[in-house]
């Protein structure tokens, strides 16, 4: 099926299988590698990305469903070689180690200030509550959040 | 001129942001299975859904013949692939029963998950569909869970082994056999008790993938996979392959956390090694998280038995354990060595005498086979004394922070010998838990439990402690030696400074999360006097790296970054006599400050590396018999392990009607020597205590009796997620290890050792008052809610403090003369 | 993790969506946010031949105030309903326990109708709904009918929809003022509960969803009727389970979730 889906910015028409994962056409048919494959029950929010500016778990959506949507993966969301407030959050607080849940946690933690601009700590961590991190215990995750609500 | 530079701040200490980071924040940082391989094809592994059972008969043909399919294979299909069984390389006693274990199953499926066939297709979907499409009959058999029925040999999972016992291994203290009776037999106070560690599965974050892409012409192989070990690995697929080794090259892209699961060789990457060599392409395989918690490694699975004896004064006189540990199904790679690295920490940080008796006896079961998990035999041996010693202090009616300093190892005993012969470097108990104390207000949450704990009360306040060595730095060769290790435990480093003056480190260790290059890039920043943004770490490539043995066991510090502090002084020893030659001085009066070489009291005579990086790469001038360039490698064997140290106190509310158990404070004091650099060290920690929490309150791999894993996938299998844990309060000492010129110590498994006991012991330590001695991991609402209905608790009895003497319950839990 | 292979069509509207749904037949399955259907479609424990997509039809994405109830488009968002400023004033309990459900990215895509029409006893928003007193409104070939949420749910992922019918309006009753409490217990926040309580109380008149109780939502009937006729709370919520037949699992025995039901359900109308 033909769909048309504008990725960081940039429109791309691509034939997919219905069944084709919103998470495996970004990465394979787009290869954009950075987002992350980490279950297959929509617990770990490693495949987070951003449809229509809200975070969604693409490996929960199919491709057919994103259709016409704009959708802002990790590598999308550096500008001009600038990472994001929330990416530097991220490294001035040491909130990430192997990286891996990292893309997901980044693009949920940006959605969730955008809807929570001022959260407290109980909030940024509920608010990371689709997220599983097995590096950091989550402690310089919420103070990279709560740093980059600050900042802003 | 007048030279007043003086040596710049040190590096080491300073909270140097990451390297790593941009490239894992921006999606950049690549993993195995980011990996664009064109023409690759898709492996997928058909797993047996019986724990238990002889396979009669596979048929692939349905596979073979779907869309996208290039092959299908049954297990006897490929026997002719291997030169060997896949590894195991601890056998740790003589006699020990190893099952002979292939990439895919041929005649019998040993536990859910092991693989009967596998498939190769053009995409991960055609394989996947056509994995269904194989048929395979089996003949169930009787299925072994329960480690003491295993024991009974009533069904034997091997039958070539006729038992399901591999092995018995026993720690006693030659010369001292007899001494163990007596103390218990004189013993003023004994505590007996029973734990149970349950199976735990690592679930690092990224899955496992593999790619193995032959190379053009001449039989060479790059393997590409998520592992810890890319050197061991590069042996081990030689060797199980036959491949000549010198064609194997092993790359471990960015890798996505491991915890030990990815310290093995692994059948899918064998599996894609030696299909990649039949087909002449490229194969790859990526894992599903409900396929890797069948088939990557699971951690624990022990029954503890340990017995104390203790004086009047609560002064422990002996120690007995007895483990019966479940191996799986069979012996991956150091399955069988896991429980015996907590064999020597039965006795905690505290100063006992040689009576001391360690037996554990092994079992094969119906499941995935357990390994190594973050702390491997560590976290559990200290589970089971930290335990034992609250036990003994509730019964003696002494505050367990009272009865832990009786026993300490002072101060200045250090470095101390211990019952086992084992030197332990340096610590300061003492200093630790008051410092830990003070962080959690111990006193005042005594005084607040006095008020809070009374009769009818819902939330009962509770705190626990736990001091822990940990025994890491694996390790000094001779050692493994000792234990039939099949490696050693050295580490290398190269330090070569390019002709303008920028440095390349190699090392051997191989991160996946830990921050080696940036830590490196410090040490040798240290030592050299250049930036830390000068160097470049090089790792995690057996044709780059080619000397290693990786990253496990809280090693890398200790011993791969002692050798590159070592390698840095034999580069400066080099470069010592390039600048004496240019210098016309005497080598020895020349010192090397702020990265030049002066000569000592001439200020103006003085060379900056720099300047000696390019002499010797140009080598025009330099001394006679010197080879150019200016590098050098160390190969470093740790004399000893190292001993870092710590007290973690954990502060819990249990709601009494419910069973839920809430963290309310954390504080962990770590003393990991010097730190090289703090920020990644409180990083460790973190998580370390996370992952120890999580297996003292949600974790737990549950088999049901027909041998399936009910917890496969992340919906049930419960790491905790931001909401559901506490923030840390973090403290350290500083005792540096006197065994290496850094001081340092590893850190990578401190807060796992540390946390389970802690959190524990809070929730016993609250639950007290209602008769209750012991709450099974995880103590999951169930759980608690199961332990008070069986102590027949009721609210209304509750006995704040139950620090009198003779509280316990009566019976076997323990007993005082 | 990769779906078995499916066709995919698009309804534009609920009409062309119903159309669809009959021409497919039974192996045929409406598709909303799919945060219920594709998570057991990945592990291949769904294997529809059909998805027909109604995600698209946006006139079913609503809240509105309807006189005496507010009336909820199936097709509108957890997220949606947790923020709503009419639900926050009408139907406080609804938009709060939206709040609950799953996690963030979940509660961007997963639809209160997907939800219910899904029926999983675990799910919140089934008891929530339940508790109000909802009425939900089905539409087929043959027009819409309304069904009381308390005849809607028929057995373990079973409801009254018939295979043609697709819910496509929730109403739910004004709370006016009644006091209210929702109770989630689980290990994590983003599971399922293991039991949740659901309850209102406005003088002698309160509804009481359990989720997770048995093998549909219930409603615990006999806790409300003791209340009525003047029981204390502690006595009332001893009747909690009275009404329910839980299953056991890797998180409870029947045995605790009759005990959880209790102390959730009186703390539940304590805080109401």
């Amino acid at each position: 099926m033909k769909i048309t889906v504008t990725v960081n910015g940039t429109s791309h028409e691509s034939d997919v299988e219905p069944r084709t994962l919103l998470v495996h056409y970004v990465r394979e048919a787009l290869g954009l590698t950075g987002t992350n494959v980490g279950c297959d029950t929509s617990s770990c929010g490693a495949c987070s990305l951003h449809v229509n500016g809200e975070a969604v778990k693409s490996c929960t959506m199919l491709a057919v469903q994103a259709d016409g949507a704009d959708i802002l993966t990790i590598e999308g969301l550096a500008q001009n070689g600038e990472m994001h407030p929330m990416q530097k959050a991220f490294m001035e607080n040491h909130g990430l180690q192997c990286g891996y849940c990292t893309p997901g946690m980044v693009m949920a933690a940006t959605s969730f200030l955008k809807e929570n601009p001022n959260p407290t700590e109980r909030e940024v961590r509920l608010g990371l509550e689709g997220n599983l991190c097995r590096c950091t215990g989550y402690h310089n995750i919420v103070q990279a959040v709560l740093a980059c609500a600050a900042g802003n | 001129m007048t030279v007043t530079e003086e040596r710049p701040a040190s590096v080491l200490g300073q909270r140097l942001l990451r390297r790593e980071d941009p490239a894992l924040l921006t999606g950049e940082a690549k993993y195995t299975n980011d990996l664009n391989i064109p023409g690759a094809l898709y492996l997928a592994v058909l797993r047996s859904p019986y724990a238990h059972a002889r396979i009669t008969s596979v048929d692939v043909s349905g596979a073979a013949s779907m869309p996208g399919v290039v092959a299908a294979y049954s297990g006897a299909d490929l026997a002719s692939l291997w030169a060997g069984p896949m590894p195991c390389a601890w056998p740790v006693t003589a006699d020990m029963k190893n099952p002979a274990h292939y990439p895919l199953a041929v005649t019998k499926a040993a536990y859910a998950g092991d693989g009967v066939a596998c498939v190769l297709a053009t995409s991960d979907v055609a394989a996947h569909d056509a994995i269904e499409a194989i048929d395979v009959t089996y003949e169930a058999l009787p299925v072994v869970i329960d480690l003491n029925e295993a024991l009974s040999d009533a069904v034997v999972i091997h039958d070539e082994l006729g038992t399901n016992k591999s092995y018995t291994w026993e720690l006693k203290v030659e010369g001292h056999e007899g001494q163990v009776d007596e103390a218990f037999a004189a013993a003023t106070h004994t505590v007996n008790e029973q734990y149970v560690q349950q199976r735990l599965i690592p679930m690092a974050m990224e899955p496992r993938a593999v790619v193995a892409v032959p190379q053009p012409y001449g039989g060479d192989m790059i393997l590409y996979s998520a592992t810890q070990i890319p050197h061991i690995l590069k042996i081990m697929t030689a060797l199980t392959l036959g491949i000549p080794e010198q064609q194997m090259r092993v790359i471990a892209p960015a890798v996505g956390g491991g915890f030990g699961s990815k310290l093995n060789v692994y059948a899918e990457e064998l599996l894609c090694v030696a299909l990649a060599r039949k087909h002449a392409v490229p194969v790859r395989w990526n894992e599903e998280r409900s396929e890797n918690a069948l088939a990557t490694i699971q951690g624990r699975g022990q029954i503890q038995n340990i017995e104390l004896a203790a004086d009047a004064d609560g002064k422990i006189t002996a120690v007995r354990v007895r483990l019966l540990a479940d191996m799986g199904a069979y012996l991956q790679l150091v399955t069988p060595g896991i429980p015996l690295l907590g064999a020597f920490l039965y006795a905690g940080v505290y100063d006992i005498p040689a009576a001391y008796d360690f037996s554990c006896t092994s079992v094969f079961t119906n499941m995935t086979p357990t390994d190594a998990y973050r702390g491997a035999g560590r976290p559990e041996a200290t589970y089971a004394i930290e335990r034992a010693m609250d036990t003994l202090a509730a019964q003696m009616g002494v505050d367990p922070v009272e009865l832990r300093r009786r026993n300490f190892i002072r101060k200045e005993q250090f470095p101390y010998t211990a019952f086992s012969g084992l030197v332990y470097d340096s610590g300061d108990h003492d200093a630790a838990a008051t410092k830990a104390l003070a962080l959690a207000d111990y006193d005042g949450v005594r005084a607040r439990q006095k008020t809070q704990n009374v009769a009818g009360a819902t939330k009962l306040l509770g705190i626990g402690v736990s001091t822990y060595f940990e025994m890491c730095g694996l390790a000094p060769s001779r050692v493994l030696a000792s234990l039939n290790y099949s490696a050693g435990g050295w580490e290398a480093a190269t330090v070569r400074v390019l002709p303008t003056n920028k440095i390349q480190v190699v090392t051997g260790t191989s991160p996946h999360g830990q921050g080696h290059e940036t830590a490196w890039s410090m040490i040798v920043a240290e030592k050299m006097g250049v930036s830390p943004d000068d160097v470049d770490v090089l790792h995690s490539d057996t044709a780059i790296a080619p000397l290693g043995l990786d990253t496990y066991g809280s090693r890398s510090l200790p011993v791969g970054g002692v050798a590159i502090a070592m390698a840095c002084d034999k580069v400066i020893d080099k470069a010592a006599k390039i600048a004496a030659h240019q210098l016309e001085a005497n080598e020895d009066d020349l010192e090397f400050v702020a990265g030049a070489f002066t000569v000592k009291g001439s200020p103006d005579r003085s060379m900056p590396l720099a300047a000696i990086a390019f002499e010797a790469f140009t080598a025009h001038n330099l001394p006679d018999g010197l080879e150019p360039n200016l590098e050098a490698q160390v190969t470093y064997d740790p004399p000893n392990f190292s001993w870092p140290f710590g007290t973690h106190i954990c502060t819990v509310e249990v709601d009494t009607e419910t069973g839920q158990v809430d963290v309310l404070q954390y504080v962990a004091v770590d003393d990991c020597g010097v730190q090289v650099n703090p920020l990644i060290v409180d990083g460790q920690v973190h998580g370390g205590v996370i992952q120890g929490l999580a297996q003292a309150l949600y974790e737990e791999a549950v088999y049901d009796s027909d041998g399936n894993l009910k917890t496969s996938t992340l919906a049930e299998y419960l790491v905790p997620g931001a909401s559901d844990v506490p923030s840390i309060t973090l403290g350290h000492t500083f005792t540096p290890s006197p065994t290496n010129q850094l001081g340092v110590k590893g850190i990578g498994e401190a807060g796992t050792i540390g946390a389970a006991p802690a959190v524990i012991n809070a929730v016993v330590d609250a639950l007290s008052g209602l008769g209750i001695t012991n709450v099974a991991m995880p103590a999951s609402p169930h759980n608690v809610w199961k332990a008070m209905q069986a102590a027949n608790a009721n609210p209304g009895n509750i006995n704040p403090g139950n620090t009198k003497p003779g509280n316990t319950k009566p019976g076997n839990r323990g007993a005082t003369k | 993790m990769i779906p078995a292979a499916f066709d995919y069509v698009r309804a534009g509207s609920a009409e062309e969506a119903i159309r669809l749904i009959g021409e497919h037949g039974d192996d045929a399955k409406f598709l909303a946010g799919g945060h219920s259907l594709l998570p057991l479609m990945k592990l291949r424990l769904a294997q529809p031949s059909v998805l027909v997509d109604i995600g698209r039809i946006s006139e079913l994405s609503y809240i509105r105030d309807a006189g005496d109830h507010i009336a909820i488009g199936a097709l509108t968002r957890h997220m949606d309903i947790e923020t709503s400023a009419v639900l926050a004033e009408h139907v406080p309990l609804l938009a709060h326990a939206a709040g609950h459900v799953g996690d963030p990215q979940v509660r961007h895509r997963g639809t209160i109708g997907g939800s219910i029409a899904h029926s999983d006893p675990a799910s919140d928003l089934p008891a929530t709904t339940l508790a109000l007193g909802a009425t939900y409104v089905a539409q087929g070939p043959n027009g819409t009918r309304e069904i009381a949420a308390g005849d809607f749910f028929q057995g373990f992922l079973e409801t009254a929809l018939s295979a043609d019918e697709m819910l496509t309006e929730i109403r739910v009753p004004k709370m006016q003022g009644a006091g209210w409490n929702f109770q989630k217990f689980n290990r994590r926040a983003q599971d399922w509960a293991i039991v949740g309580v659901a309850a209102w109380r406005r003088n002698g008149d309160s509804g009481i969803g359990l989720v997770n109780m048995g093998s549909t939502p219930i409603l615990a009937t006999s806790v409300s009727n003791a209340l009525s006729q003047g029981s204390s709370i502690a006595d009332a919520a001893q009747l909690a389970a009275e009404d329910a037949e839980p299953q056991s699992d890797l998180n409870a025995s029947p045995e605790y979730r009759v005990h959880l039901a209790k102390v959730l359900v009186r703390r539940a109308l304590e805080a109401c």
